[in-house]
């Protein structure tokens, strides 16, 4: 069975495409949407935003998270802010340009009919979310504001305090919860997907299990969006929420949907350094503080004195000395980068060496302290929180961490993946960033994928595909049960010595080594075959207590890293599989003379998209090769 | 002392299920780094109980950095512990000295039915919210945001009671478990803006009606719940609500 890639972007100039595109999509008649149902996976941003819209609409929709409440999905976390191509600020903005920094700054490896489209919603979203109530930053007329991110230069950037994730967040969610008390949203929630149902060839169900019973459930629908996130918890320290995983994207591709450039992963530059053994995760400070911090370490090698002891001519501003027209706003794959180049050298700071600073001493000296915390306050506080100490008074220490994945289910325009009636948002497709996500670009993608274009797209599926009807008694639904429990029964029956969170632990260390900031071939096959051997490890002496009744965190989590190490195999083999560099994606042998990421246009200007062939076979490498119309392929600089 | 040699004694609520009577059990737990966070002690606990074949303690987290609101923890008697404004899953052990005997209970509150040792039942909110926590506006329905301005006075006083992360320590601090700041911080967020306006006295009657129905009790001006939020969300929102309540009632068209 060969992937079906085609991608189905409309014929067209690219500024006309969605429209025309929404224009030939067929339409389903306002009284029969009633009698369509879908299952939306996940509550975040793509999810949420999809659930309440396709409500509204009139389909009847049934929503799962693993939360014991929607509000708490990760999108929850993200800090900094939203684009939008409003030119309120007057300085040149457009949609276009929008697009054109969302291709570049994705290092050319995303599809331009679809950034192109990201780019025309973004300004609905803000809208839309200004409409439900999100209190978005004002300036003193009472308009909204805007500030700066990495990787543009311009201000396009909305925000609502150092939550804007939060805020855009609860703003679906409230949509959604009105859908919930009117009926047309049914609520799952702490449910895992353990599932997908595909039938005829067609996605019709999922099967769940309720985290508090240990129950084991059926769901059929018409069909399925999944809105699951991304799997950065691959890497085990990472910005991701603990409960957040690879379960439901990873269980759809073993039912044969496409797997596109897994190992495309973005490496955030401003976290809080690890402090020891026993964290469980890292914390990002946003990118925002960027804006006003000034990225340093000292020029000698090994310089252990306090920061505020090191003076001006000793210290090393090396962001704005390489890239001096970007400075410290360069994107957040060449930040991540160059931290690690200074770390190498023995540059790094704090007692790990595994540190470089950011200073906000000048920012403070020339706006005041009470401005500065105006901007960041509730983000010094988290960082005094977490490490006793004050930015106001010494610069933060920081270091890159996995925070995003850009990698994903593949689909096609409609957000179609290569299971007809499997629709997939969010971060869990692959679709818009590329090799590598600008900041503020996350929310702006779910929110566009959920509000504005599966409510069309999904139309344009029910008004094309003739539906069997089905219920749960198909007999594919009683054969995914018995697979689900036989894997909870098997994770149960190991008896081994070591915990799922020892695994877990042991693959983060092993991915974060040769398939995190820089990859190279010997790392990536050593690694293979390394994360194969652990997995034989986990299925022979893993240790899970408890029943398969219940709430069982420690067969949760088992089942989870089961699906990880699987990925992380994948991961591997992808970034082998490309010699090139492209945005997050660094191999070694593949830079320019400045140590720059160098692509390789000529072979590698494509995604690829892997096909699972079963357990004990290789997967397949298929391609979807990307053209360039609008945006030049040009190598990026940021100098 | 140093950083790692902390021992720490915890007595913990444990509890099969909803219908289990429950009992405090006690643990040491030696080694503590003072840069541990709360639930990674909590962690570290649990390692070890799966390596004796016992069985681990359930408790609610997630993002682990102060935002989602599962993590929700009594310890010693208050809601996500002895630091201001901080969730369980931010305060760090360094708030504790070495052999400090620290009591970890769910919290309690009859909206909040505990379903599994520190694990319960919250979904009470959401219901508060489905009521009335929301301005009815259809995807596609919005106008240019520009075109409506906020005063930056009110946009802020938004923004901080739109903080609220829905964790329920309000609740769980309250001698009444009174859900009013939670409540309020929505009515007064949605209040506050223009946007909100056209549905607040149906907001404000709706999601009140909703809390007392889920059982929520009263607010007798305690002010323990402005005192354990993790957000800080002011007592002045449960004013601006009541006030909103009010006009509901005075100005109702329903009479």
């Amino acid at each position: 069975m060969a992937l079906n890639l085609d991608s189905k972007i409309p014929e067209g100039p690219i500024q006309d495409k969605w429209e025309k595109h929404k224009f030939n999509s067929k339409l389903v008649n306002p009284s029969n949407k009633r009698k369509f149902s879908v299952i939306v996976v996940g509550t975040g941003l793509a999810g949420g935003s999809a659930a309440a819209s396709l409500a509204e609409l009139g389909y009847n929709v049934k929503s799962f998270c693993i939360s014991d409440s929607p509000r708490r999905a990760h999108s929850i976390a993200a800090q900094g802010g939203i684009n939008g191509a409003k030119n309120y600020p007057n300085d040149g903005d457009s949609v276009w340009r929008l697009f054109y920094d969302t291709v570049k700054g994705g290092d050319y490896r995303s599809r331009e009919a679809n950034v192109y489209r990201l780019a025309q919603v973004a300004n609905n979203i803000i809208d839309q979310c200004t409409a439900q109530g999100v209190p978005f930053a004002r300036d003193y007329g009472g308009y909204l504001d805007n500030r700066s991110f990495g990787g543009a230069q311009v201000s396009r950037t909305f925000y609502a305090k150092g939550q804007t994730g939060q805020q855009l967040l609860l703003g679906a969610y409230q949509s959604m919860m009105r859908q919930v008390n009117k009926g047309k949203i049914k609520l799952y929630t702490r449910r895992e997907i353990l599932d997908i149902v595909v039938i005829d060839g067609k996605a019709r169900g999922v099967i769940t299990r309720d985290i508090i019973t240990g129950d084991i459930e059926r769901h059929v629908s018409d069909a399925v969006v999944l809105a699951s996130g991304g799997y950065g918890n691959v890497y085990y320290l990472s910005t991701n929420a603990m409960a957040s995983n690879v379960g439901a994207a990873w269980k759809a591709y073993k039912k044969g949907a496409g797997f596109a450039n897994p190992c495309f992963t973005q490496i955030h530059p401003t976290c809080i350094p690890v402090s020891g053994d026993h964290q469980s995760k890292l914390t990002l400070m946003s990118e925002s503080l960027r804006n006003d911090g000034r990225v340093w370490v000292p020029k000698e090698k090994d310089d252990k004195r306090h920061p505020n002891e090191i003076s001006e001519d000793e210290r090393d501003y090396y962001l704005e000395r390489i890239y001096p027209s970007f400075g410290n706003l360069v994107p957040r794959d060449v930040a991540s980068r160059n931290a690690k180049l200074q770390c190498d050298e023995g540059k790094g700071v704090g007692e790990t060496g595994l540190a470089v600073y950011l200073d906000f001493r000048d920012a403070i000296k020339r706006e005041g302290e009470d401005t500065i915390r105006a901007r960041y306050g509730n983000l010094f506080e988290m960082y005094q929180r977490i490490t006793d100490e004050s930015p106001y008074k010494q610069p933060m220490k920081i270091y890159p961490a996995i925070h995003y994945t850009m990698g994903g289910l593949w689909v096609d325009y409609n957000l179609q993946s290569t299971i007809p009636g499997l629709h997939v948002l969010g971060e869990a497709n692959f679709s818009d960033h590329g090799a590598n996500r600008l900041g503020a670009s996350a929310l702006m993608q779910g929110l566009a994928d959920g509000y504005f274009i599966i409510p069309y797209t999904l139309g344009n599926y029910f008004g094309t595909n003739e539906l069997s009807k089905v219920d749960t008694t198909h007999p594919e639904f009683q054969k995914c049960e018995d697979k689900a429990k036989e894997q909870i029964n098997k994770l149960l029956g190991i008896n081994g010595t070591r915990t799922a969170d020892d695994f877990h632990k042991k693959l983060g260390r092993l991915i974060w080594n040769d398939v995190g900031m820089s990859r190279n071939e010997a790392g990536l096959k050593k690694v293979i075959s390394e994360v194969q051997k652990l997995k034989q490890e986990f299925w022979s002496d893993l240790k899970v207590t408890g029943t398969a009744v219940g709430v069982n965190a420690e067969l949760e989590k088992a089942g989870r890293i089961a699906d990880f190490i699987e990925l992380g195999e994948l991961m591997a083999r992808d970034a082998l599989a490309r010699p090139e560099s492209c945005g997050g994606h660094f191999r070694e042998e593949s830079q320019t003379e400045e140590n720059e990421a160098l692509r390789d246009d000529t072979n590698f200007a494509h995604s690829a998209v892997w096909e699972f062939k079963g357990a004990s076979t290789e997967p397949e490498r298929h391609k979807e090769e990307l053209t360039f119309e609008n945006v030049p392929l040009t190598q990026r600089s940021y100098k | 002392m140093s950083n790692k040699d902390m021992t720490i004694h915890l007595k913990v609520w444990r509890q099969k299920d909803r219908k289990d009577a429950g009992r405090f059990e006690d643990y040491t737990i030696p080694n503590v780094s003072k840069d541990m966070s709360f639930l990674e002690m909590l962690d570290v606990l649990n390692e070890k109980l799966v390596l004796d074949s016992k069985e681990p303690i359930a408790f609610d987290h997630d993002c682990r950095e102060g935002i989602c609101g599962s993590c929700s923890l009594m310890i010693n008697g208050q809601a996500h512990g002895p630091e201001k404004a901080t969730t369980s899953c931010q305060l760090h052990m360094r708030s504790f000295s070495d052999d400090d005997t620290i009591v970890v209970e769910p919290w309690r509150a009859r909206a909040f039915p505990v379903l599994k040792d520190l694990m319960t039942d919250r979904s009470s909110f959401d219901k508060v919210i489905a009521s009335g926590g929301f301005v009815s506006v259809n995807t596609g329905n919005a106008q240019d945001a520009n075109t409506m301005t906020v005063s930056k006075e009110n946009a802020d006083l938004a923004m901080d009671a739109a903080a609220c992360i829905g964790c329920g320590a309000c609740v769980a601090s309250c001698p009444n478990a009174s859900a009013m700041l939670f409540a309020s911080a929505k009515i007064s967020q949605m209040a506050l803006l223009p946007q909100g306006k056209v549905e607040a006295a149906q907001r404000a009657s709706e999601m009140v009606k909703t809390m007392d129905e889920e059982g929520f009790g009263n607010c007798t001006n305690h002010a323990e719940c402005e005192a354990s939020c993790p957000k800080e969300i002011n007592l002045s929102n449960i004013a601006r609500m009541n006030r909103e309540f009010f006009k509901s009632k005075i100005f109702s068209k329903k009479g």
